[in-house]
C-alpha cells in the first residue's frame, strides 16, 4: 500500500494537473464560506469562554479543510459519528448557528438539553449523532450502524472521526475490525493533528503512519494532506463511493495540525515548539484554498469581506438569540434517563422540587480544571 | 429508518414445559418472528447455537443476517450493538459469560446508558445485553461472577434477572421491546434445572414488577436469579420450625419494585437478603439502605445479608462461597436472635 501523502493544492494554491475534482464555482465558494464561518464560530466560542459567558470550548482551527472536505463527500442522508473537532459539518448540513450556540450555553434552546459540556453536539436533523468525550467509542458505533444498514439493505454511508490519540483506543481496533469483517459501509477519518492534548502523535504509535494500520484490518488506507480541502474531498469521495457500492470500509488519515490549544483550559505554548506552529501556519487550509480560488478568479476582496462580515453578523445574531433563551427547568434534570421516569426518579425529582420550594438549594460549582 | 415491520404473534396458546434455557431461546425466536429489527449476535451464537445453547436453531431459522457470530471482542460486540440500536435495529447481544463483559464496560456505562440522556432524547439505545452470570457450575473466577451491582449503579440501564422459565421468556420479551438498554442476566446454574410451564406465543412479564414467590408472615427473604430456589429450600426448612417465610423474587433490580418489597417488609418486620455477589456494596446493601430509610419503624430485628464472601470467586472451595439453604436459614434465625 502507498504511504504517499496525497495532495492536490500546492502551497500557492495551484492544483496539480489531472487531480482537480473541478467542482462547480458556486460549490467552491460555498466551501470557502463554510471554512471561514467555521473559524469565525471558533473564534467567537473561545472569546465567549474567555469572557466567562460559557464554561468551556474546543477549537477546530486549522482542521477546517479536513472535516468539511470529508463530510462534503457524503449525501445528506448519510450519517456522522463525529468526534469533537468537526463543527463545520453542522454548518455544511445547515444546522442553524443559534442552535449550535445554544449548546454552548446549555440552555432551553439546546437540542441536547444542557446535558453535556459545550461542543458535544447532537443534531438528529443533520444525522449527526451525539458526541462523547472518550476518544474512540464512536468508531464501533459507526461500524455497528453500517452493519445495520447492510442488514436492512439501506444504502446509507457512515462517516466517523477520531484523532491521532483515538487510534490508540481499543475501540479503534474493534471498530475497524468489525467494519472490515462485515464489509460495513463506513469511512473512518483519522484527523492526525499532531497532538493529543500535550502528547505528540509520535507517542501514539510506532507505525509509519495511521493510514498503514488499515492494512492489518484488510481495508484500504489513504494518507491525505488534511489542509487541502480538494484532496480530502477527493479521497473521501472515493471512500464513500466504495462504501456505497458495498465494497466495505476505508481508513483515511488526514494529516493536519491543531492550530489552537487542546481546549480553552489548555495552553499549548507550554509544551509545543513555536517553530512547529509557525511552519504549520504557513499551510493554513483556508489561506491555501483562498489562493486556489483566486487563481480561478472566484475570490476577490469583496467576496472575502462578504464572507467574513456575513459570518460575523450571522454569529452575532445567533449569540444574541441563544443567550436570550431561558435556562433549563430544574425538572429536566430527570428526563431522558429512560423513556419514562422510574418510580425512583419521580421520587427524587419531588425531593428536589420540595427542597427548592424552601429555597437555597443548589451547590456552588467550580470551574473545569483541565 | 422505516417503521417497525412487526407481524402478529404466532397465535399459539397453551403452555409447554421448558427449561429456563429453552424459554430464553423461545423468547428470542418469538421476537425475531414478530419484529425483523431484532438481531441476535455474539461469540459462537450462530451455527453452534451458543456455548450453553441459548441461541440454538436461530441461525438455521433466520439466517446469518439476523443471527451471527462476531470477532472475539466484547467492546466490539457492545459498541456495534449501540450503533445498530441508534440506527433503528433491536440488537440482542450475547456476552458469553458476564465475567468477560469488562472490556465492554465503557461502552455500556458511558455510551449505551447515556445515549438518550446526553442527546436530549434525540438518539436512543433500545438493546438487550444477555449474559449468563453466577456460580455453581465449577467455572472458577472467570465463569462465575455476579457483577450485577456495577450495572445497577449506572443510570440509564435496566437490570433484569429471571428465576423461572416462564419469567425468563416473559421478561426477555419485555426487555427486547423496551425502549432503553437492558442488562438481561441469566442464572446459568439453573439453565437446565427446574423445568416449568411456559406460555406458548405472546408472553410478556413487565419490567419493574417483583413476584411473591411464596407468601409468609414472619420473615421476608429478598432474592433473585438462582438464589430464589435456594431460598425456597431454606423456607421449607424454616417451616419445619414453625417459621412462615415470604419470598420476594425481585425479577428486576433496576427499576426496583419498591412497593412490593416495602409492603412485604412492613408485613413481616424481618428481612433477609440473599445474593451470590460479594457482600460489600452488593445489591443487598442497596435494599438494606432502602428498608432503613423507608420502613425502619417496622423492623423487629436487623436486616441480614446472606451473600458471597468478599473474596474473588474461588474454584475448589466454590461450595463454601455460594450461599446455600443452610446459610439462608442461619440468616433467617439471626433476624430473631438479636
Amino acid at each position: 500500500m502507498s504511504l504517499e501523502l496525497l495532495t492536490i493544492l500546492d502551497k500557492d494554491g495551484k492544483a496539480q494537473k489531472g487531480k482537480d475534482p473541478n467542482l462547480p464555482a458556486a460549490e467552491l465558494q460555498k466551501l470557502y464560506r463554510l471554512m471561514v464561518t467555521t473559524r469565525a464560530l471558533d473564534d467567537r466560542g473561545l472569546a465567549l469562554q474567555r469572557q466567562g459567558r460559557i464554561g468551556f470550548y474546543l477549537q477546530s482551527t486549522g482542521q477546517e479543510a479536513s472535516h468539511i472536505g470529508a463530510a462534503y463527500a457524503l449525501k445528506d442522508s448519510d450519517w456522522l459519528f463525529p468526534a469533537y473537532r468537526q463543527p463545520g459539518i453542522l454548518l455544511l448540513r445547515q444546522v442553524p448557528i443559534s442552535k449550535i450556540i445554544c449548546e454552548w450555553f446549555g440552555n432551553s434552546g439546546d437540542t441536547s438539553k444542557g446535558r453535556q459540556m459545550p461542543v458535544h453536539y447532537s443534531f438528529r436533523q443533520a444525522n449527526f449523532v451525539s458526541i462523547s468525550s472518550p476518544i474512540g467509542t464512536q468508531l464501533t458505533h459507526a461500524a455497528g450502524a453500517g452493519m445495520a444498514a447492510r442488514i436492512r439493505g439501506d444504502d446509507t454511508v457512515f462517516m466517523t472521526f477520531c484523532g491521532d490519540g483515538g487510534t490508540s483506543s481499543n475501540d479503534f481496533h474493534s471498530g475497524l475490525n468489525f467494519a472490515a469483517v462485515y464489509k460495513a459501509p463506513v469511512v473512518f477519518v483519522v484527523e492526525n493533528n499532531g497532538w493529543a492534548i500535550s502528547v505528540p502523535s509520535s507517542r501514539q504509535t510506532n507505525s509509519e503512519s495511521m493510514a498503514i494500520k488499515a492494512d492489518a484490518y484488510g481495508m484500504p488506507g489513504v494518507r491525505v494532506d488534511g489542509n487541502d480541502i480538494l484532496a480530502v474531498y477527493r479521497v473521501c469521495k472515493e471512500a464513500v463511493d466504495r462504501a456505497r457500492r458495498g465494497d466495505g470500509p476505508t481508513l483515511v488519515e488526514t494529516v493536519t495540525y491543531r492550530m489552537a490549544s487542546h481546549s480553552s483550559s489548555d495552553e499549548a505554548v507550554r509544551y509545543r515548539d513555536a517553530k512547529e506552529f509557525d511552519a504549520w501556519k504557513q499551510k493554513d487550509p483556508i489561506a491555501r484554498f483562498q489562493r486556489y480560488l483566486e487563481h480561478k478568479k472566484l475570490w476577490t476582496k469583496a467576496f472575502e469581506q462578504e464572507c467574513a462580515e456575513g459570518a460575523k453578523a450571522a454569529i452575532q445574531a445567533a449569540v444574541t438569540t441563544a443567550e436570550a433563551m431561558p435556562n433549563l427547568g430544574p425538572e429536566t434534570l430527570f428526563d431522558d434517563v429512560y423513556m419514562n421516569l422510574t418510580p425512583q426518579l419521580k421520587e427524587q425529582r419531588k425531593e428536589l422540587h420540595d427542597l427548592m420550594l424552601k429555597g437555597g438549594v443548589g451547590a456552588e460549582i467550580g470551574h473545569f480544571p483541565l | 429508518m422505516t417503521a417497525t415491520d412487526t407481524k402478529a404473534g404466532s397465535g399459539k396458546t397453551g403452555t409447554k414445559v421448558m427449561t429456563l434455557l429453552e424459554a430464553i431461546t423461545d423468547a428470542m425466536r418469538f421476537e425475531m418472528e414478530r419484529d425483523d429489527r431484532v438481531i441476535v449476535f455474539g461469540e459462537d451464537v450462530g451455527k453452534k447455537g451458543g456455548v450453553f445453547g441459548t441461541t440454538a436453531g436461530l441461525f438455521e431459522k433466520f439466517g446469518e443476517k439476523r443471527c451471527f457470530d462476531t470477532p472475539l471482542s466484547e467492546c466490539g460486540i457492545i459498541g456495534t450493538a449501540i450503533g445498530m440500536a441508534v440506527y433503528g435495529l433491536r440488537p440482542v447481544a450475547e456476552i458469553q459469560f458476564l465475567d468477560f463483559i469488562y472490556p465492554a464496560f465503557d461502552q455500556i456505562v458511558s455510551e449505551a446508558a447515556k445515549m438518550r440522556y446526553r442527546s436530549g432524547g434525540e438518539y436512543t439505545c433500545p438493546m438487550v445485553i444477555r449474559s449468563p452470570y453466577g456460580g455453581g457450575i465449577r467455572g472458577g473466577h472467570y465463569h462465575s461472577q455476579s457483577s450485577e451491582a456495577y450495572f445497577c449503579h449506572t443510570p440509564g440501564l435496566k437490570v433484569v434477572i429471571p428465576s423461572t422459565p416462564a419469567d425468563a421468556k416473559g421478561l426477555l420479551i419485555a426487555s427486547i421491546r423496551d425502549e432503553d438498554p437492558v442488562m438481561f442476566l441469566e442464572p446459568k446454574r439453573i439453565y437446565r434445572h427446574g423445568k416449568g410451564e411456559v406460555p406458548l406465543g405472546e408472553h410478556v412479564v413487565p419490567i419493574g414488577k417483583a413476584r411473591i414467590a411464596r407468601e409468609g408472615t414472619d420473615v421476608t427473604v429478598l432474592c433473585y436469579g438462582a438464589m430464589v430456589s435456594v431460598c425456597e429450600q431454606a423456607a421449607d426448612e424454616a417451616a419445619k420450625a414453625g417459621r412462615s417465610i415470604e419470598i420476594v423474587d425481585l425479577r428486576t433490580l433496576v427499576p426496583l419494585d419498591e412497593a412490593t418489597v416495602l409492603e412485604s417488609v412492613r408485613k413481616t418486620g424481618r428481612v433477609v437478603i440473599a445474593y451470590e455477589a460479594p457482600k460489600t456494596c452488593g445489591y443487598g446493601a442497596e435494599l438494606s439502605a432502602l428498608i432503613a430509610e423507608k420502613c425502619i419503624e417496622y423492623l423487629e430485628g436487623p436486616v441480614v445479608r446472606v451473600a458471597g464472601f468478599d473474596t474473588p470467586f474461588p474454584y475448589a472451595l466454590e461450595h463454601l462461597y455460594m450461599p446455600d439453604a443452610k446459610r439462608v436459614l442461619a440468616g433467617i434465625e439471626k433476624t430473631f436472635a438479636w
